[in-house]
């Protein structure tokens, strides 16, 4: 069973997080909200693997729940 | 108290320009501006035998420190020059640094320096020193002209020549030159005179900088802070200068009062809160500016010729402003010298501007992405930003993210029409339009470095066996033979070069590759040699 990987993995990070400002740019804020949702569903079909994607959500989340209990 | 650095004040000289009678006034290169680009334009063209006169408005070097951070590519050069000694001296290295969010520490990182090269990654240096030390390396030259206190009050270039106007002290007077190189800054006047426009964005996010000396010590390391409590929704940046000078760079926001900003009432507490009040430190310089990103559509305007920051503004994130001013320079002189010497055609000139062109294109994307990471300019930038921030604290991949300015790499001339591309193949990076990587060597058994041995004319750089007479005899070319003429003190050479029995590079006077084989030629070596001269571009053309 594969882990989520959180080393770095990038071929070239500034270039993709560019790239997603970009993909952003004139967007609304729903329309943003939107866009993130549409490449999460991309990315995950992408990765497939249940595994992978449980141990993800659950970071995401704790970042999250940790940056409103702060 | 404050570090109690004074300026040095040069004294302004008449010439002999303004006693001559016409026909003396005419010289092959007048340079305006003698900032960093300026100086190294005189200094590296003397190296190349060619006579220059800088005309700069002032009498002493930069005021506050300005650039701080000078990278190792910039370093290589300075040292080919004959001036870097100095420098390294007095500059200083940090390797830890620290980014902060809110109100803790989201990691910290540590830049071993990589073994096998001459200089340092960088070195944080005030423009000052970094002036001073070139006008003094000047002082020891004999082609330089460098006249204080000459003010270029118009540029007028014609078919032939370009005529200056200047004004002095003692008056007014009139000298011409076969290339002007316009190195004089940001607001250029050389570019107005030339119709010439830069193009590019404007930054509306204002900067509050302010050098400060500190009584006590203080860790020698780079500290970043994003939204931190003391300058909330803003960013800090901490780093240190020679003298324990420390540069302070907050971000004020766009509708900040600059005015009020920099008075010391309001600089104070900004600076006691994030250093805490135990700390004491003195103002030495402060300043608040907005910046611009853009560069000329052309470097090259037929005989005048744009250095430094009137070809190209970056924003100061990444440390690009000079050492991209710098590593131009260095592109151009070697060229300009083979030009005036009747020694390559004048379309050699085309690829300074279309290498440099790539250079700053480089330079402006690495600064601009920096800026953009710092300075969200929507909502969903920020919570982006944001999210990266939060996670690096725990996963090293956001770390990869996390942008608050890269160290200044220098620019591969990848499509330069003076290289011979690749035939054959080879493991390492060092292709043709990459400057060349350092390695250590050693000299008739005293240890040395490579770079110590290229530039100024072609090299070619050899790894046996022998090397064909006709190759020894060219001009402008250098035969430098493993073996021979030099033996490697580790695996550096080998691993940077992939120069193993038999291959060979021709290195341009710039210390970037031309043209690399695994089986020496001389006739491949000889049609290589003429294409980095721009022979080809004239046939061409």
């Amino acid at each position: 069973m594969s882990a989520l990987n959180v080393e770095p993995n990038f071929d070239d990070a500034d270039a993709f997080y560019s790239a997603l400002i970009e993909a952003h740019r004139g967007l609304s804020d729903e329309q943003s909200t939107a866009l993130n949702a549409r490449l999460v569903l991309l990315l995950a079909n992408h990765i497939g693997a249940e595994s992978v994607l449980r141990d993800a959500l659950e970071k995401a989340r704790q970042s999250v729940d940790e940056e409103t209990n702060t | 108290m404050p570090s109690g650095r004074q300026n040095p004040v040069y004294a302004y000289r008449r010439s002999a320009d303004q006693d001559a009678g016409v026909t003396s006034r005419h010289h092959p290169v007048v340079i305006v501006g003698a900032g960093p680009s300026g100086l190294t334009a005189a200094i590296a063209l003397d190296a190349c035998g060619i006579d220059t006169v800088v005309l700069d408005d002032n009498d002493t070097v930069s005021t506050g420190s300005r650039a701080i951070c000078f990278a190792k590519r910039t370093l290589e050069i300075w040292d080919r020059l004959g001036c870097a000694a100095p420098m390294l001296e007095k500059g200083v290295v940090w390797q830890v640094g620290k980014v902060f969010f809110r109100d803790a520490q989201v990691y910290q990182f540590n830049l071993q320096p990589e073994g096998g090269h001459k200089m340092p990654a960088f070195i944080n240096l005030q423009q000052y020193y970094v002036e001073e030390f070139l006008v003094d390396r000047i002082g020891e030259l004999t082609r330089v002209d460098l006249r204080w206190k000459n003010r270029v009050t118009r540029v007028e270039p014609r078919d032939d020549r370009v005529q200056i106007e200047v004004e002095t002290p003692d008056g007014h007077y009139v000298l011409s030159c076969d290339y002007l190189l316009a190195a004089d800054g940001a607001n250029s006047l050389v570019r107005e005179s030339v119709g010439a426009v830069a193009r590019g964005q404007e930054f509306h996010d204002q900067f509050l900088i302010c050098d400060i000396s500190m009584h006590a010590d203080f860790p020698t390391e780079r500290w970043f802070w994003f939204d931190p409590p003391f300058h909330s929704g803003h960013s800090v940046l901490l780093h240190r200068q020679p003298d324990n000078v420390w540069r302070v760079d907050f971000q004020i926001g766009a509708d900040a009062d600059a005015a009020q900003a920099l008075r010391i009432e309001n600089i104070r507490p900004r600076i006691d809160a994030m250093l805490g009040e135990q700390t004491k430190w003195d103002l030495e310089w402060a300043s608040a500016y907005t910046f611009r990103c853009r560069k000329l559509d052309r470097l090259v305007h037929g005989r005048v010729l744009f250095i430094g920051d009137s070809a190209h503004q970056v924003s100061p994130f990444g440390a690009r402003g000079a050492n991209g001013a710098v590593q131009g320079v260095e592109n151009l002189a070697w060229k300009l010298a083979r030009v005036i010497r009747g020694e390559a055609p004048g379309e050699l000139l085309s690829t300074y501007d279309g290498e440099r062109q790539r250079g700053a294109a480089e330079n402006l994307l690495h600064s601009t992405r920096a800026t953009d990471f710092i300075t969200p300019k929507s909502p969903i930038s920020r919570v982006l930003r944001d999210s990266v921030l939060r996670l690096a604290k725990r996963y090293p991949f956001a770390r990869a993210l996390v942008n608050s300015g890269r160290l200044s790499a220098p620019c591969r001339y990848d499509d330069s029409p003076l290289n011979t591309p690749d035939e054959d193949r080879f493991t390492s990076l060092a292709r043709p339009g990459s400057p060349c990587p350092d390695a250590p060597i050693s000299i008739d058994g005293n240890p040395g470095w490579l770079l110590e041995k290229l530039g100024g004319s072609f090299v070619l750089l050899v790894a046996g066996p022998a090397v064909p007479d006709e190759l020894r005899t060219l001009p402008d070319l250098t035969v430098l033979e493993l073996g021979a003429d030099f033996a490697v003190t580790s695996d550096d050479l080998a691993r940077r070069y992939d120069l193993v029995g038999g291959a060979a590079y021709l290195i341009r006077p710039d210390q970037h590759v031309a043209a690399r084989w695994r089986r020496l030629d001389a006739g491949a070596v000889t049609r290589a040699l003429r294409r980095a001269l721009g022979c080809e571009l004239k046939e061409v053309a």
